[in-house]
């Protein structure tokens, strides 16, 4: 009865040296994802290697214009920034609405984005904000669109001894905005049926100027999807634009039916959510300005 | 809350006392079933059946039983063959061989997570570890799930001898439905043909779980010379003994069954499924044995309430009297004959005077795991059917859904549910203070729908037995044998200070084991305050007729000049000066005055009365996504009187909430292989916090004369009407109606999108 072996390493070097020795090893953050499934039998890891005592890991620092998110981050923290929050509150909101507070507590937007569930709810809100990885490993750094790490549920690209070191988003643009909604038969404490993230830019007449629209729980990962933002730049959110935008979302849409949702259920509601976190998205672009 | 809040005429009984188990509870000292351990305990794990339905070919624990750190394998062939018997266990009654079978396979398994094989190890790393060594082999077979399929002529055989029970004549073939129940009044065809509205349906709800907190757990420790003691959660320690000792073909008295904390039952802890396997493993290895269930196991191996299809069909007059009913009850009892359709005969219509009724009803067995009580076992399923139609009718007659339900409702004096007349039951002062409550008039805002609806439950008495005694400092010693999962400690305590008349906390109370005390019923059946309440108040109330007797020596004066009152001894005799006797003084004496002061008393009463219970409920549709919000509810009910006014609120509370998760989300869902799909709280969807409003709540005091403080049992009613109150709410709001549960929100919006 082999029980996995646990590491904290101090160093990136030192835990990219533990991730390549043992190919099964896992990657441990908050923990919230991955001892759960531990415990139920759905993984086993011979090796964990715990990342938060390696400095720079926990914390939000400016970057440039921008923000880099250390991977161990927990997702209260991200609240407590208060020009990350004032910057990006679509992806705080997104980013807690996991779990409960306790979960929260533990819980990173890293970790979320390489458990890979199509239905995690920061890396809609991710990828609208236009957010990358930066992914260390034995062949030194890389740098990664977020919507790109996924591959399929529980799939990511990176290869053995390769993980994400920090996360990074720009700086708001001005009269920009972001929104995160997901639609859930609860109020809290449950899995996204359909999420979607919109981040828009809007000029002083109101014209949108620039939109990414992604969507989750809908596809075997997060989307952008480009038709939808696409349909809304040069607009003034006009019911025809929005209607063109639902139909680039429901057109984007590949879902599953199963205990969770319908097909047709998901693909309708990815559209009104959309729609939704658009309003948002817009209101607060329009206050930026 | 909790500020004591003085009743008129009562020093204690209304008032709102701390718990006297409360600091240990909110402080985590309480020993729950998972916090108990003995000495030199081993940990038991369970092989579980991935199939909903399979032969066991063999089953081979070699390869486990090598295993370093295994002490004891058991599978059914541990199991002594019983003969068919009928057992009571409270609110449920049932075959032993069948309580047998749920604690293990034997031949078959018939639903996913059926146990097959238990291991006892050095650790639990080790037991599980042993588990996956088990080689079972099985045949696999045809399996059903659902409730018109599992009736097919042709339907994949759950037992192949069983026959239908109730039809005349007794079928020769066999088939998935064990009982078939019928009672008729009057000509309903006829009834219904002068009706000048009628509606019609078919009703459906999914089979659903009690989801306690607390998963089943028990150590048992079975010595060589056949005694035992089993620690356990459970709400009937009585029912343990003597389940696990008819399993087992052993004495009674042989076990000592100590109830722990019980960290919720719901009805769903009054049988056994770990006792007898863990009694087996420890008789095989000699040493204590612990067996807990996991989360997914209380899902898929414990007994969930039945799911349900009912036809329907209702008319009445013009102005709103009820002419008829007819009514066909389907009840998916899980994978053993049950209590099901038994119970929804007696708890469908007698709350109305109808004209005539015509009732049908079926229960089916299916491969799922079979039904236990949940809290008015039965009863909500059919009154979703009942009080949605009633609404429905309502609406269609453009009278309010309360008057006509005033119109019809069954007053004192009307024929009773199960022979002889209704008693001092409180339904029609329900329904005027629903029609009263400010909540009825308020205006609803758009997207909003207000539905309400009515319900009762029998309630239960039955045997009980406490013990009073005083410590010789005169606080007193209340001691039952019924486990506390409401608060009935609290209400003890209160009931037997009401009696001496002395303070709240100079009682104390303690819930004894099996060997302690005699036999009480279950903490179910909304029986325990009715019912060990009377105990306690008649064992108090011999302890003061002692204490009369001692006084009276004491003063040397005729026990008939003695008075009891605030807590003294009074000597009406004017020549002592009307002396006093606190019970401090008589206790402190007692053994020079002629011993020990204790008393016990043993109750079987049978003169409880019905709950009734009439729910409001404001709910918002979001047209877009088909998602609910519960936007205000009212619960309102008949408890006779409040003994502690905090805990009767936190039952009609409670039976709420749980009965508004059934409504909006809670389901068992099978996948196609007939396993069960959502075996945890994430996709089981009971109600969080946030889901819900405050839950207002009205009581109704009627007192039941035949209890000393007007007892009416409060717990199990109120789950019943949220169904069709939440259904009704939904359907004003969403425009559309829906008569399927649970209201999720795909369902609610596939709804409003085909009303177009
Ligand atoms: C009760 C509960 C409720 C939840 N509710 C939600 C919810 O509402 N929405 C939601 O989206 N999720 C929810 N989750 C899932 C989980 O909390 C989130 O996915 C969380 O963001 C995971 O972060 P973590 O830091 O705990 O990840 P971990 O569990 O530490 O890791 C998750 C996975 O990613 C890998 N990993 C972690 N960090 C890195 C890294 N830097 N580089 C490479 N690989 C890495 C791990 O090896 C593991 O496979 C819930 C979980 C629980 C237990």
């Amino acid at each position: 009865m082999p029980q996995p072996g646990y590491h904290a390493p101090e160093t990136v070097q030192q835990a990219i040296a533990l991730l390549s020795k043992e190919p099964g090893a896992r990657v441990l953050a908050g923990g919230t994802d991955l001892i759960v499934q531990m415990r139920s039998g759905r993984i086993a890891s011979p090796l964990i290697v715990d990342l938060k005592r390696i400095s720079g890991m926990i914390g939000i620092r400016a970057s440039g214009d921008g923000f880099a998110i250390g991977a161990a981050t927990p997702c209260t923290a991200l609240k407590k920034d208060a020009a990350f929050a004032a910057a990006w509150p679509g992806v705080v909101e997104a980013a807690n609405l996991i779990g409960s507070v306790q979960v929260r507590n533990r819980a990173t937007m890293a970790g979320n984005l390489c458990n890979a569930s199509p239905a995690a709810d920061s890396v809609p809100a991710l990828i609208a904000a236009g957010a990358t990885c930066l992914i260390a490993g034995p062949s030194g750094e890389r740098e990664l669109p977020v919507e790109q790490l996924a591959t399929g549920p529980g799939r990511t690209g990176l290869a053995t001894g390769e993980f994400v070191v920090e996360l990074r988003l720009p700086a708001r643009p001005k009269g920009g905005g972001d929104a995160y909604l997901r639609l859930i038969p609860r109020t809290e404490m449950d899995i996204a049926v359909v999420g979607a993230g919109a981040a828009l830019v809007i000029d002083a007449a109101g014209t949108c100027t620039a939109a990414r629209i992604s969507i989750g729980a809908v596809a075997p990962t997060a989307l952008l999807v480009a038709d939808a933002g696409a349909a809304l730049v040069g607009s003034k959110f006009d019911d025809a634009a929005l209607g063109r935008m639902g139909e680039a979302v429901r057109a984007a849409c590949s879902p599953i039916d199963d205990k969770r949702g319908t097909i047709s259920y998901r693909t309708d509601m990815a559209a009104v959510i959309a729609r939704r976190a658009v309003a948002i998205a817009r209101q607060r672009a329009g206050e930026a300005n | 809350m909790n500020a004591p809040e003085a009743k008129s005429g009562f020093r204690h009984v209304g008032t709102r006392p701390v718990r006297p188990d409360g600091i240990d509870k909110v402080t985590g000292k309480a020993i729950y079933s998972p916090d108990f351990v003995a000495p030199g305990m081993l940990q038991g794990a369970i092989l579980r059946s991935p199939h909903p339905h399979a032969r066991i070919r063999s089953i081979d624990t070699s390869k486990a039983e090598a295993l370093p750190g295994v002490k004891a394998i058991v599978t059914a062939d541990d199991f002594p063959t019983l003969k068919s018997l009928m057992v009571t266990m409270g609110e449920s009654a049932g075959n032993i061989i069948h309580v047998s079978r749920k604690c293990m396979a034997q031949g078959k398994v018939l639903y996913d997570g059926h146990a097959v094989a238990a291991v006892a190890a050095t650790s639990a790393v080790i037991a599980a570890e042993a588990l996956k060594l088990i080689e079972v082999d099985y045949e696999v077979l045809p399996h059903v799930i659902d409730i018109d399929e599992a009736m097919q002529p042709d339907a994949p055989l759950l037992h192949e001898d069983m026959v239908t029970e109730g039809v005349q004549p007794r079928p020769d073939k066999p088939s998935n439905i064990p009982t078939y129940v019928s009672k008729t009044k009057g000509d309903v065809a006829e009834a219904l043909g002068r009706a000048a509205a009628v509606v019609e349906g078919r009703y459906s709800m999914p089979m659903v779980h009690q989801g306690y907190i607390e998963p089943h757990a028990c150590v048992a420790s079975w010595n060589a010379d056949g005694q035992a003691n089993i620690w356990c959660s459970t709400q009937g320690a009585f029912v343990v003994r003597m389940l696990t000792a008819s399993v087992l073909g052993i004495s009674q008295a042989d076990i000592r069954v100590t109830p722990l904390e019980i960290g919720g039952g719901f009805g769903g802890k009054t049988t056994v499924y770990l006792e007898p396997v863990a009694m087996l493993l420890s008789r095989k290895s000699g040493r204590p044995v612990r067996l807990a269930m996991t989360r997914e196991e209380v899902f898929r191996a414990s007994g969930p309430a039945p799911g349900v299809q009912i036809d329907f069909k209702i008319g009445a007059t013009a102005d709103g009297y009820l002419l008829g009913a007819d009514l066909s009850m389907k009840y998916n009892v899980g994978a053993f004959p049950g209590n099901g359709v038994q119970v929804g005969l007696i708890t469908a219509l007698y709350h109305y005077r109808f004209e005539s009724f015509a009732m049908h009803g079926w229960n089916v067995v299916t491969n799922m795991p079979g039904i236990h009580a949940y809290r008015a076992p039965c009863a909500p399923q059919v009154n979703f059917a009942v009080e949605s139609a009633i609404d429905e009718l309502a609406y269609k007659l453009g009278i309010d859904p309360i008057e006509l339900r005033l119109k019809n409702a069954v007053v004192p004096g009307d024929p009773g549910f199960t022979g002889g007349t209704l008693g001092e039951i409180g339904f029609v002062e329900c329904l005027e203070a629903a029609k009263a409550h400010p909540h009825y008039s308020a205006p609803l805002g758009p997207n909003q729908g207000r539905g309400v609806a009515a319900s009762y439950w029998i309630n239960a008495g039955g045997p009980s037995v406490a013990a009073v005694s005083l410590a010789e400092d005169g606080s007193v010693l209340v001691t039952t044998g019924s486990p506390d999962i409401g608060g009935s400690r609290a209400s003890m305590a209160i009931m037997a200070a009401e009696t001496l008349c002395i303070p709240y906390e100079k009682v104390r109370v303690t819930i004894a084991d099996t060997s302690a005390i005699g036999f009480s019923m279950v903490t179910g059946g909304s029986r325990t305050t009715y019912a060990t309440g009377k105990a306690v108040i008649e064992a108090a109330e011999t302890i003061i007729s002692i204490m009369k007797a001692r006084a009276a020596g004491m003063w040397g004066v005729d026990v008939a000049d003695v008075a009891w009152g605030d807590g003294e001894a009074i000597c009406l005799d004017p020549a002592k000066d009307n002396q006093r006797l606190p019970i401090g003084k008589i206790a402190a004496r007692m053994n020079n005055t002629g011993g020990p002061i204790s008393a016990e008393a043993s109750v079987n009463p049978h003169d409880y009365l019905p709950a009734f219970g009439v729910h409001i409920c404001d709910s918002e549709v979001d047209p877009e996504t088909g998602q609910t919000t519960i936007v205000r509810y009212t619960a309102i009910q008949d408890v006779g009187r409040a003994i502690h006014a905090d805990y009767c609120e936190g039952q009609i509370q409670g039976g709420a909430v749980q009965g508004i998760g059934w409504a909006l989300n809670e389901a068992f869902i099978h996948d196609k292989a007939g396993r069960l799909d959502n075996p945890g709280f994430l996709d089981y969807r009971v109600p969080v916090c946030s889901d819900l409003p405050m839950i207002d709540t009205v009581m109704v005091e009627k007192p039941n004369p035949a209890h000393p403080f007007g007892v009416k049992g409060v717990g199990e009613v109120p789950i019943v009407p949220p169904l069709a109150t939440v259904a009704n709410a939904v359907s004003r709001a969403a425009g559309v109606r829906i008569r399927d549960l649970p209201l999720s929100p795909d369902r609610v919006y596939s709804a409003i999108k085909s009303k177009g």
